[in-house]
């Protein structure tokens, strides 16, 4: 008797399965997830946690937060990331120390698997929400993510 | 000018032209007046013929096209997305950019392929689905091909298609177009049963396999309330067996895009392959239309509201055409694809078995004067 209640099951859950794609249908003028692109580029807002680019952000008196401690080129699996460091005399101790020159970043290289932001222990460098990286040149891809002239903000290493 | 082209059949094929009585509509009429005053008469004939298979041919590739554009829509809103909205207002020239686009295109094929089936086989399915347009009364005048055997004619030649898709398939001298192909034979000879045997049921009710004197019998009444239980049973296989015949998802096993390429059509690009693409489009316009002219009283408005106004049937045809275009679609975008033994069993152990015992039911019905007629 099965075959019976088959048939009821089979028409009942097809029944059900039109009934939520035709919510769907007079629901998508208001509902509609698309974005239009193009159209819409200076109201879009990209999500928090979209993976753009990596960044290092500064503060107001050109401060970063990045030891140089190299955890994110370590991590990093196809070599995006070079960091070019040298040791210099710290103003209040007078010690020596090590201090990035350059943090390179190759976008070009990059996969976005995020593996350099876990690794930072500091949380020098971050995502941006940045997608539209399309250059004619690919030199232009890689970038010095610290600006000239900073340095670490104080307090970082201890 | 449908009236020449009638008169003409129904002495090849030997009708009493009493059948069909006056229809034509005036325009149609004035040129016809005009062709006879300028030519002799078998030439204007033959002149009608002609305009009126272009005519048809013109709305139905303009037709096929924007039934393209509003599948994407439909799929679109049922997805949440916004479809086509570019090319043109609101997106509508989108699909005519399109086959613009395909026309211009190169017609590749493979080396060893059958040149000759290879080129045929497109036509083949285009042609055997624009003639089943002929049949179709879309008012009480505007029929171009009113035959008193209509649903045979639908049948027959809806089932020639297949063998284009199966020349298509075997020509490319591809694998998965072979396969694709082989697949589509299985599929569709399987679901022409169904087809066959549920319009049956509805042809024990009139009586008559003329599509003109079906709709006339539905003036009391469409047939699917005047058949109520078996007509809503046949009504479901009906759309089940012809969501299968065009190969439409969830029965989409021919195209199978995931393990077969594209299947029959691999091999085809361009405009060959937009023949097949607009073929499947008219066909299941064909569907829609036959359920319409079958089920739900083709060009006869809701309880008589526009009896007085013949020219607004081509409106209530098309209106119905397109809500059940529109269940198709419907079907498309929600069910999941079923799988090639799971297609066989739905038509071998389920509808062919409940259509027989549905045939048997419809008759004892007629046999009993159990109809419902207003």
């Amino acid at each position: 008797m099965s075959y019976f209640s088959d048939i009821y099951k089979g028409i009942k859950t097809l029944l059900n399965g039109m009934s939520v794609t035709g919510k769907y249908f007079l629901t998508s003028r208001k509902g509609a997830i698309t974005q239009q692109y193009p159209d819409n580029r200076d109201t879009l807002k990209m999500f928090e946690r979209f993976r753009g680019e990596v960044v290092m952000p500064h503060d107001e008196n050109n401060e970063h937060q990045c030891t140089g401690c190299q955890k994110c080129e370590i991590a990093c699996p196809n070599g995006s990331i070079e960091i070019i460091w040298d040791r210099g005399i710290d103003e209040t101790t007078g010690k020596k120390k090590k201090k990035i020159d350059k943090h390179i970043y190759h976008l070009g290289l990059c996969t976005m698997c995020g593996l350099c932001i876990e690794a930072c222990p500091t949380d020098a460098i971050v995502w941006a929400q940045n997608y539209e990286n399309a250059v004619y040149d690919r030199t232009q891809l890689t970038k010095v993510l610290n600006e000239p002239g900073s340095k670490v903000k104080a307090g970082i290493e201890d | 000018m449908f009236r020449l082209i009638i008169q003409y059949w129904s002495s090849v094929i030997s009708l009493p032209s009493s059948v069909f009585g006056p229809r034509s509509l005036n325009i149609t009429k004035t040129i016809e007046d005009w062709l006879v005053s300028v030519m002799p008469e078998g030439a204007a004939s033959i002149v009608a013929m002609v305009l009126v298979a272009l005519i048809y041919l013109g709305i139905f590739a303009v037709a096929g096209l924007y039934l393209v554009l509003l599948e994407r829509k439909v799929a679109a809103w049922f997805q949440l997305r916004i479809g086509p909205n570019r090319v043109g207002p609101l997106g509508l020239l989108q699909t005519m950019a399109d086959a613009l686009k395909l026309v211009s295109k190169e017609l590749t094929g493979t080396v060893k392929a059958d040149k000759f089936l290879y080129n045929l086989a497109p036509y083949f399915v285009i042609i055997s689905s624009l003639m089943a347009l002929a049949v179709f009364p879309f008012t009480q005048e505007f029929q171009a091909f009113d035959i008193n055997i209509g649903i045979l004619f639908l049948i027959a030649i809806s089932s020639i298609g297949v063998i284009g898709i199966l020349l298509g398939g075997w020509s490319s001298n591809n694998k998965f177009a072979l396969i694709g192909a082989m697949r589509s034979g299985v599929q569709t000879i399987s679901y022409e049963l169904s087809i066959g045997l549920s319009l049956l049921t509805m042809v024990l009710i009139t009586g008559s396999l003329q599509l003109s004197e079906i709709v006339e019998v539905q003036k009391s009444g469409w047939l699917i309330v005047q058949g109520h239980i078996p007509a809503i049973i046949a009504f479901m296989i009906y759309m089940i067996a012809g969501t299968a015949e065009t190969n439409r998802a969830p029965f989409d096993m021919v195209e199978a895009e995931s393990e077969l390429g594209a299947g029959f059509h691999t091999e085809y690009s361009g405009m060959k392959f937009a023949y097949f693409f607009l073929a499947e489009f008219i066909n299941m316009f064909i569907i829609a239309a036959i359920a319409t002219t079958v089920f739900f009283g083709a060009w006869l408005s809701p309880f008589g509201i526009t009896e007085s106004i013949p020219w607004l049937g081509v409106f209530w045809f098309l209106t119905k055409t397109l809500v059940l275009v529109f269940l198709m679609m419907w079907f498309r975008w929600t069910f999941p694809r079923l799988r090639i033994d799971q297609l066989l069993t739905l038509e071998w152990k389920y509808l062919l078995p409940i259509n027989l015992v549905n045939i048997v039911i419809m008759a004892l019905i007629v046999w009993l004067n159990m109809t419902i007629q207003f």
